[in-house]
């Protein structure tokens, strides 16, 4: 969960374990799903289930197309770099943008301007237009308490809706994935990730992310201890310095609410050295959306979201 | 020895295992700072004046609220000597059945009792399902030590009866072993206890750093369940038809005779490939795509085994199954059976005992199987299986039971009369 140390041997073989169990699952959603997708916003975990879809079906193409949810509000380089794997992997991109659901009214902004919150109905709608039965989402159990409740094949009801108390027990390496019509399942190949294993997986796949991931300039201003840039989403208040500073980003998320943090951390080695050291863990450092409650994360997830 | 050990926690309500998941957490620096700011912060919300450490892990909201566990829920925690993965599991008699989850990937079990109370009924009945499913490792945890000063004397008991309870179940002489632990205060959590001074064994982290995990079946025979074909039909890859899955149990090498269940065809490995190049040797828990010499029809779901040890093909399996539904099981129910990568349709024959893990004896020819129930089960199966038994082969040797109406998981099932 916390400790990020250069991968030994023993920490290799666990990686090799884990990529064989990520791989097993993608290869079972193939063979039980009709029309699976993979949740893929550019940020290091959708890249890295990504990475590891090529892997599971190699030399055949990856059978499912990717669905962004687009709130409208990302950073440049990272609409930019999933634009540019998409190409390169001839793959299929649905992508679903928040502003088409709030210009035709069936959204509406929040005064907060944060849109993440916002990304649940675009989801929803989007699974279901497309009937996609099966969505793969980079979640990881060490991320957050409730997301640690989570099972690796998690059944949604026809209104995407998560139900803990009533989760299938998921026994072995067997995971059932049946399901009604308007059911759908959400499936975590990065469920037994932490994000140690991520980042040395990386390391060791030399796996490309977007440039936001490591130290550039970048204008920034503090607010709520968290240093935000500009862009669509808006910019600095009166009071808040903007300010030219050597950052990067843990996470990549919805511009309005991802903070950046202060780093000279440069290369995949660089990183994992600052992260081992931090005592933040990656979302309490700089994801607004998960302070807003106790709860923040499970009621989002009751509601449809990831 | 291995870098990661699986485990999971067992054990009644309210006898501290969230307190001892977050206090391992706590003592092994697995929670940072703004995970131990906001627990701080609902602590002194609820009153208290130390942190409450089972709010580490209690995720769900109605879990907090009524300060139990009602899921299993997933922890990695690390030491520089291994790293764990722990499925800290619900003690309520209505969520037996995700002690059965947490604990079928398991290598090692804690199996926690509250010093004031000792062994009770839900020890026992953790203790036979974790004997059924072969977890090899036992550790019972006597917990809250210091609400009885830590007395010696009442821990002897308790780990006498437990150990005599446990070597009936099939653990033999000596393989459990009992640690006196306070969860609340940390006593032998991560470090051994001065007020423990009559107890001589090593802490429960000392433990679970140093205990040897039972290696991967490696010398048993190969078992491949078929998970997908691979077919690029791509200029690169005109005629390429490879057979992608997980080893289940055994290892593979190119040249290795084969037969394909339950067709019967024989064959052999001419290439094992993964993307990152083909492999000289893969074995048990690894995913590889296998080429054979011989153009056959294989597809989703057949197995391939080991020519010269195949496993049994059948179209009946009698075998344990932990009932996990509210909905009982009677003789003639329609059911799915999900073995490998293989689900078919089977029909329920007769229920021939329920295990009684109170009294440790069977009883014969029960009318259902009621939620939390073992009992020992023949079923029919529409198509035939390439099984083994549970106690030699788990993987090839586990089963789901699944309702063919709305896809709910019914039973988790084992092969073998282990209760006849």
């Amino acid at each position: 969960m916390t400790t990020l140390e250069p991968a030994t041997d023993a920490a290799q073989d666990n990686l090799a374990a884990l990529e064989s169990e990520a791989i097993h699952i993608f290869r079972e959603v193939a063979g039980e799903f009709d029309r699976p997708v993979i949740l893929f916003s550019g940020g290091k975990d959708s890249t890295l289930l990504l990475h590891l879809a090529i892997k599971a079906f190699w030399p055949a193409p990856v059978p499912f197309p990717l669905l962004h949810v687009d709130t409208g509000h990302n950073f440049d380089e990272v609409i930019e770099f999933r634009d540019r794997v998409v190409e390169r992997h001839g793959l299929r991109l649905v992508v679903a943008k928040v502003q088409d659901w709030i210009d035709d009214g069936r959204l509406e902004e929040r005064a907060d301007g944060m849109r993440n919150p916002l990304q649940t109905t675009p989801l929803l709608d989007t699974i279901s237009e497309n009937k996609f039965d099966a969505v793969f989402g980079g979640g990881r159990r060490d991320e957050e308490r409730a997301r640690a409740k989570e099972r690796i094949f998690s059944l949604r009801n026809a209104f995407g809706q998560w139900e803990p108390r009533r989760q299938r027990p998921e026994l072995w390496n067997l995971y059932n994935g049946r399901h009604r019509p308007g059911e759908q399942v959400r499936v975590f190949p990065l469920s037994n990730w932490t994000e140690a294993d991520v980042w040395n997986y990386i390391a060791r796949e030399k796996v490309e992310l977007p440039s936001i991931y490591y130290a550039h300039q970048r204008e920034v201003y503090l607010r709520d201890g968290m240093l935000l840039a500009e862009g669509p989403w808006g910019g600095s208040r009166p009071g808040e310095e903007v300010r030219e500073l050597t950052v990067r980003y843990r996470t990549v998320g919805d511009g309005s609410c991802t903070g950046a943090i202060e780093s000279t951390a440069t290369t995949v080695e660089d990183v994992i050295a600052e992260v081992s050291a931090s005592r933040l863990t990656e979302r309490g450092a700089t994801r607004a959306d998960d302070r807003m409650s106790e709860a923040a994360m499970e009621d989002r997830k009751r509601e449809g979201y990831f | 020895m291995s870098s990661l050990l699986r485990l999971a926690t067992a054990g009644s309500v309210d006898d501290g295992k969230s307190t001892l998941v977050g206090r391992l957490l706590y003592d092994t620096k697995s929670v940072l700072a703004d995970q131990l700011d906001a627990v701080t912060r609902a602590s002194v919300d609820k009153g208290l004046s130390t942190p409450d450490l089972s709010l580490l892990v209690d995720g769900l909201r109605s879990e907090r609220e009524q300060g139990i566990t009602i899921d299993v829920a997933y922890r990695y925690f690390a030491t520089p000597k291994r790293s764990f993965v722990l499925a800290d599991t619900p003690g309520h008699v209505q969520y037996t059945r995700n002690t059965v989850t947490g604990a079928s990937t398991a290598q090692l079990a804690v199996l926690l009792v509250d010093a004031r109370k000792g062994v009770i009924e839900q020890t026992r009945r953790h203790a036979a399902v974790l004997a059924l499913l072969g977890v090899p490792q036992l550790v019972l945890a006597v917990n809250k030590i210091d609400l009885v000063d830590y007395d010696e004397a009442t821990f002897t008991v308790i780990a006498k009866e437990f150990a005599s309870h446990a070597e009936t179940l099939g653990y033999p002489q000596g393989s459990v072993l009992a640690i006196p632990v306070s969860a609340l205060e940390g006593d032998n959590v991560a470090t051994r206890s001065e007020r423990t001074p009559w107890y001589s064994g090593p802490s429960l982290l000392e433990h679970l750093e140093d205990v040897p995990v039972a290696p991967d079946p490696h010398d048993s025979a190969l078992r491949f369940p078929v998970q997908y074909v691979i077919r690029p039909r791509t200029p690169e890859y005109p005629d390429y038809r490879g057979y992608a899955g997980q080893i289940a149990a055994g290892t593979v090498r190119p040249g290795d005779e084969i037969v394909v269940l339950p067709q019967g065809i024989r064959s052999r490995v001419e290439r094992i490939d993964t993307a990152d190049g083909p492999l000289e040797e893969a074995g048990a828990g690894t995913s590889v795509t296998l080429l054979l010499a011989d153009d056959i029809d294989i597809s989703r779901g057949d197995l391939i085994a080991a020519a010269d040890a195949p496993p049994r093909i059948t179209d009946e399996i009698t075998g344990t199954l932990c009932w996990l539904s509210s909905k009982p099981l009677k003789a003639g129910a329609r059911v799915l059976v999900k073995h490998g990568a293989r689900t078919v349709q089977a029909l329920a024959g007769e229920l021939h005992a329920r295990f009684d893990e109170q009294a440790l004896s069977s009883v014969d020819a029960p009318a259902t199987l009621e939620l939390n129930d073992i009992g020992l089960v023949t079923l029919r199966l529409a198509e035939e299986l390439g099984v083994d038994d549970y106690g030699v082969s788990p993987r090839t040797g586990a089963f789901l039971v699944i309702d063919p109406k709305d896809g709910d998981t019914l039973a988790a099932g084992l092969v073998g009369e282990r209760f006849s």
